[in-house]
């Protein structure tokens, strides 16, 4: 958290927006200003900005479209708005890009604010098919670099099954992370954990020797009834 | 072992498609269906497949009509006014006989109406937006293990009934990312062995056999009715074969809610809701909305009072419902529409202010 604009990239689907979210709610707790800007102009659902309010009551300034509150628009046009917290020195920034080198293209216009106080994080889940395996993470990661020109200055391993995860997705994902880590002479800053699951991976990371870098996430993103056990019905006519 | 793996709804039905043995995918951008189409892009011809874009929803249902002819395993998608296109080309496909599978990731309608998850494409689907005698076979998910489950059957069905199969995915489930377990990769059929599975399919005859002649026009109409009375007995064999539907706690249930889709879980935790309130409420989930599980509603205990059917639509299934109940219950409708979602809490209060009036 040294740094005064955090950039999260990655694969879509690794959970960009999640840790987005958490890590600014974090980064509020220790700065005075802090900002969440909402680069994705990929996907049309599950956007940090439909936690606007949310964060803004958290005094959480949230930068995204030119419609604002309008979330459901089919083309979010970039707000111009969003230099601001990029230019004011006093403001902490953590810019939410859209997935993948195509979501991260829109980060181009902005470079001239990305240097030494600036740093791009990448996000892995290894239970993503794309990047389940060192090679994969690795296309995505240089292709990122290559798309924005910045170099990724840590790796975020946010590797889990939803609901199903246990205290090996996270460790497996540490595993993939720390070939990337090595391939690229990249720390590994953080393993996010959900928070009821952080004391079981504590003790089986101590266990292994593991320093993980637990970051503790609340989910925010996800809806409680889209976790409601199917299985507990009987099935008819199948 | 196979291990599940964590994806959007629209790349699992993808993948799951080309894991069933489908080779062939035409179709044209539109959101909430988008990653489907960009990952049959990427991963299609990787399998041996051909993947086009077509110039739009018409050109895309027309070219799955051709390699249909042909016997291929074809795969179409889009989302409500794109599959609103695509009526004309499933009219003539069932006109034909010819099986091919859809995927509708539907969104809020009518027109181009907004982005976000709608089911009012219910009569569309299960009504038919073409012209002419025919049915569309339709399954409707709740989870995208379901759905990646049904794609697999939905194939069997199509070739089994020789008639286009419908999944209705609403665009919660095409964005939504879950734990999956793919099916096992699936050879295409060979194309030396397709007259041996499809003798009907423009395999070419090789001057081995008669030529197959498929064709959607007829000149005199006792042809055109022999024709549709000709196939029509697999709708009828349809409606005793394929109905499937869940059903929870209905025993003692004091209020009974019918719900599809992703909508199905949210009723669920509904259900929860009102259990907390002392109201003991079950489900009835069709799986397959035509044919619809009318049988379902027999399965209704005596301490039921009414039934609500919760749909992110304006009462479309509502009416099958009443045909279901055949006026044994009360029945109402608690919805959303137009792309906005219902939430637990509404439905749990909506269902419950209901059932006061009729207790």
């Amino acid at each position: 958290m040294e740094k005064r604009i955090t950039i999260i990239t990655g694969h879509y689907g690794s959970g960009k927006t999640e840790f987005a979210i958490n890590y600014v709610m974090a980064v509020k707790k220790k700065h005075e200003s802090a900002a969440l800007i909402d680069l994705d102009i990929a996907n049309p659902y599950f956007r940090s900005r439909e936690k606007q309010g949310m964060l803004e009551n958290e005094g959480i300034a949230v930068y995204s479209n030119v419609f604002g509150y309008d979330i459901t628009a089919d083309l979010p046009a970039i707000t111009a708005e969003l230099r601001a917290p990029l230019e004011d020195e006093s403001m902490h920034a953590v810019i939410d890009a859209g997935g993948d080198d195509s979501g991260a293209r829109v980060l181009n216009q902005f470079r001239k604010y990305f240097g030494d106080g600036s740093t791009m994080l990448f996000v892995v889940n290894a239970n993503r098919p794309e990047t389940g395996t060192v090679e994969g993470a690795a296309r995505h990661m240089v292709s990122i670099m290559d798309e924005t020109g910045v170099d990724i200055g840590g790796i975020v391993n946010n590797t889990h099954m939803l609901k199903e995860t246990s205290s090996k997705d996270v460790l497996k994902g540490y595993e993939l992370c720390k070939g990337l880590s090595e391939r690229f002479g990249i720390p590994i800053l953080y393993s996010c954990c959900r928070k009821d699951l952080c004391e079981g991976l504590e003790k089986e990371a101590s266990a292994s020797g593991y320093d993980l870098g637990i970051f503790p996430l609340s989910i925010f993103m996800r809806d409680a009834w889209m976790d409601n056990n199917i299985l507990r019905r009987t099935k008819y006519g199948v | 072992m196979k291990e599940k793996v964590l994806m959007k709804g629209n790349e699992a039905f993808g993948e799951t498609a080309i894991r069933c043995g489908c080779r062939f995918y035409f179709g044209y951008p539109i959101t909430p269906q988008n990653e489907l189409t960009e990952y049959m892009s990427a991963n299609l011809m990787k399998a041996g497949g051909e993947f086009i874009q077509a110039e739009s929803e018409l050109a895309a249902v027309n070219m799955a009509y051709g390699a249909a002819c042909s016997g291929g395993r074809v795969l179409i998608s889009s989302s409500s006014p794109g599959i609103a296109l695509m009526q004309e080309g499933l009219s003539f496909m069932c006109s034909v006989q010819v099986p091919v599978v859809i995927i509708n990731v539907s969104r809020g309608g009518p027109g181009v109406g907004s982005i976000q998850p709608g089911q009012a494409d219910y009569y569309q689907a299960t009504r038919g937006g073409g012209n002419g005698d025919y049915h569309l076979i339709v399954y409707a998910p709740s989870s995208i293990q379901e759905a990646s489950d049904i794609i697999g059957k939905a194939y069997d069905v199509a070739e089994k009934y020789r008639n286009p199969v419908m999944v209705l995915a609403d665009g919660m489930l095409g964005q939504m990312m879950e734990p999956v377990l793919l099916p096992e990769m699936k050879e295409a059929l060979a194309e030396e062995d397709i007259p041996k599975v499809k003798p009907w399919a423009l395999a070419g005859h090789k001057d081995k056999r008669e030529h197959n002649v498929i064709k959607s026009l007829y000149l005199q109409t006792e042809q055109l009715e022999e024709t549709i009375n000709g196939y029509w007995g697999k709708y009828e064999t349809a409606k005793k074969e394929l109905p499937e539907y869940e059903a929870y706690n209905l025993d003692g249930a004091e209020v009974v809610m019918v719900s599809y889709g992703s909508t199905s879980r949210i009723v669920l935790e509904a259900i929860d809701l009102l259990a907390e309130g002392g109201i003991k409420a079950g489900l009835i989930r069709p799986i397959t909305l035509w044919p619809f599980p009318y049988e379902a509603f027999d399965k209704i205990g005596e301490s039921t009072k009414a039934v609500v059917s919760v749909e992110l639509s304006k009462g479309q299934m509502l009416d099958d419902i009443l045909i279901g109940t055949r006026g044994r219950w009360p029945a109402t409708l608690v919805s959303r529409t137009g792309g906005v979602l219902i939430y637990p809490q509404e439905v749990a209060e909506r269902v419950k202010e209901f059932l006061e009036g009729v207790r």
